[in-house]
């Protein structure tokens, strides 16, 4: 009969009881795990996402914290806008001359030196024909020069220090929905998950196309989240509203072609369109003094189309959506082909009045601390206190049947059991109880994870299975106990701190165990 | 082997007055000897027992058992001592009602020694003849069967002295020199003295040595009240 035997034998004797205090018990220790948990899978998939495949964030000068939760999270107030053209900094000369060629003043270049080079053929017919050679060669150059001052003709100042560029477009909503106006790189290149090594997978459809003859430039991919709640699938159309989310609608301009897989990542919850497509809905214009050019170039693709002649048109058309000057974007996530360079590229943007340039890492880390620490400190004051009071039941359970059994320990001390070891046996009950409690409170808690693992999965991204252990509060700062607790996950520190406080409520029966009149109780 | 000199014990009442109950000039057991104390009741049988047991503290005078003067020892001392050379059988059993009869006896063993002689346990459930009940609990049996088990836990660390107090008391007169044989001829099977306290007459006549406590108390009037 060793005295843990002896211990258990007296749980038992006082079945309900003792199940009713454990149960107690259980419940507390599962709502800790519970809370553990979310508060790991939350901080869990704060960090997955801050590995965001990209590491920095060029935007409107004004809050980095604001422009961060727009760009990365969907959320807060809308930030100002940059110009186009900044974006066009980050990309190469091919596709910046490309981009540009559909500038006002490229076109009005162009439309000059057309209406030069017509009068100037007109001329050569009259004169002999070396001069107008030579009045042709002198034209080409002026024209490359003209070109040269029109500074069309460079790849962007940072393209050399960019992997990649996307640009996004935000202020527009659709239901409660942010919607994102990006090029199809947004899925393209861009990866997610810890090591920024996952795709963007399509549960239906695929991503969108800068121009289909089928659709022109008016593709969407919606989130997972979206898709569900807004009850949409691919084939569907819909239309953001502008400015917010009960704003007037754009009308049903944008036709679903693919609905992403869940990533747990915010675009669970946005819907992308084609930029080029979010620029030609109404009110997407910058105002610009350009008259009856903006009437022009602003026409639907289709009709401005080369052979529009049998309705749509297998190619893009030419006439791009909206001239580059009227364009504005709202960020532009960048990945740098190295961290100096980003640093240099950083230091660079942020010398500039233009724009700014921010790590989301960096913010998204200031504002976990922020506020998750005293969160976590909270958290951790709260389970606690749940656990005193299931301890305090335990202490009301014994202590109530400590009448009925200082009889039971007067014999046990005339039998030859010490003070010391009756005080033992006492302590040991609380301990057992507690670890019984806590033993069924942890694998309830973790049998609900389990059972929710699924909807978690779904909507953060975070996959815990029964034995997953919260993680580390590592942004705890408990009287510079912080390092020490978070050195690992809290529910290992919930099995010494239940036998501490098994030890502390037991103690005060002990203490009547210990000081039992054994004569007196004997006859009792 | 057991010697009582001088030994006084007296209770303070609520009203401050010292309540006076012992005083025994002299008290001997030879090793092996089985007598009987008789007296009427409140007039100090317990209270000598639980003094010889070390379970409750003379105010004076010596109790030596085998040369270990049991006054003098600390609480831990007495609690080992009692352990080790008593048995003790109470008029109420008082077997623990969370254990079976086989876990009562080796509770005993478990305080004295720390580890369990089953073996002995089951032979001493035989002894008593319950070796057939050894799983049930207390609950489940007579009082005779009970209190036969707590003879079986009484001897379980081959004790040097078995005091036993009113043993049949509560026992139905068929089990009551069931358990009086058995607690006679296991003493003196293992060569145990037995300090055996009673109020049956037909018990006490079996013995060669009755002792009547007001013969070798001093104190004559107490109080008559009615204590188990
Ligand atoms: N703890 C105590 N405090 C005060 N008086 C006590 C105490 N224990 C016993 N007594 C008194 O001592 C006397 C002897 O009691 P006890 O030894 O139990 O008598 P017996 O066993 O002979 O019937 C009684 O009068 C009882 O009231
Ligand atoms: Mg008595």
């Amino acid at each position: 009969m060793s005295l843990i035997r002896i211990a258990w034998r007296s749980i038992q004797q006082r079945g309900l009881a003792s199940f009713l205090t454990a149960v107690s018990m259980a419940l507390g220790v599962m709502m800790v795990v519970a809370v553990l948990s979310v508060h790991g899978v939350v901080a869990k998939s704060f960090r997955n996402n801050s590995s965001l495949g990209y590491n920095q964030i060029v935007g409107a000068r004004g809050g980095r914290l604001q422009l961060t939760m727009n760009t990365v999270f969907y959320l807060s107030k809308p930030v100002a806008n940059i110009p186009y053209e900044y974006y066009l900094e980050f990309v190469p000369e091919e596709e910046r001359r490309a981009a540009l060629s559909h500038t006002l003043r490229e076109e009005l270049h162009a439309a000059q030196w057309e209406t030069l080079n017509t009068a100037m053929a007109i001329d050569s017919q009259h004169g002999a024909g070396l001069a107008a050679l030579g009045s042709q060669f002198a034209g080409e150059l002026l024209e490359a020069q003209g070109r040269q001052q029109l500074d069309l003709e460079r790849g962007g100042k940072f393209s050399q220090f960019t992997a990649f560029a996307i640009p996004v477009c935000l202020g527009d909503y659709f239901g409660p929905f942010r919607v994102v106006g990006t090029t199809p790189d947004m899925f393209d290149q861009l990866r997610y998950g810890p090591a920024s090594d996952q795709a963007f997978e399509f549960s239906a459809g695929r991503n969108f196309k800068r121009w289909t003859p089928e659709h022109g430039y008016f593709e969407a991919v919606v989130g997972a989240s979206v898709a569900r709640e807004m009850n949409v699938g691919v084939g569907d159309g819909f239309s953001p509203s502008h400015g917010d989310p009960e704003g007037d609608q754009h009308g049903d301009q944008f036709k679903i072609v693919g609905v992403l897989e869940y990533s747990g990542t915010p675009n669970d919850r946005a819907a992308f369109i084609n930029m080029e497509g979010f620029y030609l809905m109404d009110d997407h214009a910058k105002p610009i003094d350009t008259g009856e050019l903006d009437e022009d170039t602003a026409a639907p693709p289709g009709a401005a189309a080369p052979d529009g002649q049998h309705g749509r048109p297998e190619t893009e058309p030419v006439v791009q959506s909206l001239p580059v000057e009227q364009r504005e974007v709202s960020a532009v996530l960048v990945r740098t082909s190295s961290d100096i360079f980003g640093m240099l590229m950083a230091d660079s943007i942020n010398k500039s009045n233009v724009a700014q340039c921010v790590q989301p890492i960096r913010e998204i880390t200031l504002l976990f601390d922020e506020f998750v620490g005293p969160v976590q400190l909270a958290l951790l004051v709260v389970t606690a206190l749940i656990c005193v009071v299931s301890g305090v039941s335990i202490l009301v359970s014994i202590y109530n049947s400590m009448s009925d059994r200082k009889h039971e320990i007067a014999v046990m001390r005339a039998l030859g059991a010490s003070r010391t070891t009756v005080m033992t046996v006492i302590l040991l009950e609380s301990v057992l109880l507690s670890m019984a409690g806590g033993v069924a409170g942890w694998a309830g808690g973790h049998a609900l994870n389990t059972l929710a693992s699924d909807q978690i999965e779904q909507r953060t991204g975070v996959s815990i299975n029964f034995l997953s252990l919260a993680p580390p509060l590592e942004n705890l700062d408990l009287w510079g106990m912080g390092p020490i607790i978070g050195l690992v996950s809290p529910e290992l520190w919930l099995i010494p701190a239940l036998i501490l406080l098994a030890i502390i409520v037991g103690f005060l029966p002990a203490l009547s165990a210990y000081q039992t009149d054994v004569a007196k109780s004997l006859g009792s | 082997m057991l010697h009582l000199e001088g030994v006084k014990k007296s209770y303070l009442q609520a009203n401050g007055e010292f309540l006076r109950i012992l005083d025994v000039p002299k008290f001997e057991v030879a090793t092996g000897e089985q007598m009987v104390l008789v007296g009427r009741s409140g007039c100090g049988k317990t209270t000598l027992l639980h003094i010889i047991a070390g379970i409750s503290r003379a105010d004076a005078g010596t109790i030596r058992i085998d040369q270990v003067e049991v006054n003098k020892l600390s609480e831990a001392g007495r609690d080992r001592y009692r352990a080790i050379k008593l048995g003790y059988v109470f008029q109420t059993f008082n077997l623990l009602p969370a254990f079976s009869a086989l876990e009562n006896v080796l509770l005993g063993m478990t305080f004295a020694r720390g580890k369990r002689d089953t073996n002995r346990a089951r032979q001493l459930l035989d002894r008593v003849g319950l070796s057939a009940r050894a799983g049930h609990k207390p609950s489940a049996m007579s009082v005779g069967e009970q209190q036969r088990v707590a003879v079986a836990r009484a001897l379980a660390n081959r004790p040097r002295l078995l005091l036993a107090d009113e043993p049949t008391a509560n026992v139905d007169p068929a089990n009551q020199q069931k358990i009086i044989d058995l607690i006679r001829d296991t003493c003196r099977e293992e060569d145990i003295a037995l300090v055996l306290v009673t109020h049956a007459r037909e018990v006490a006549d079996q013995f060669d040595r009755v002792d009547r406590l007001e013969d070798v108390n001093r104190v004559v009037s107490t109080p008559a009240q009615e204590v188990s």
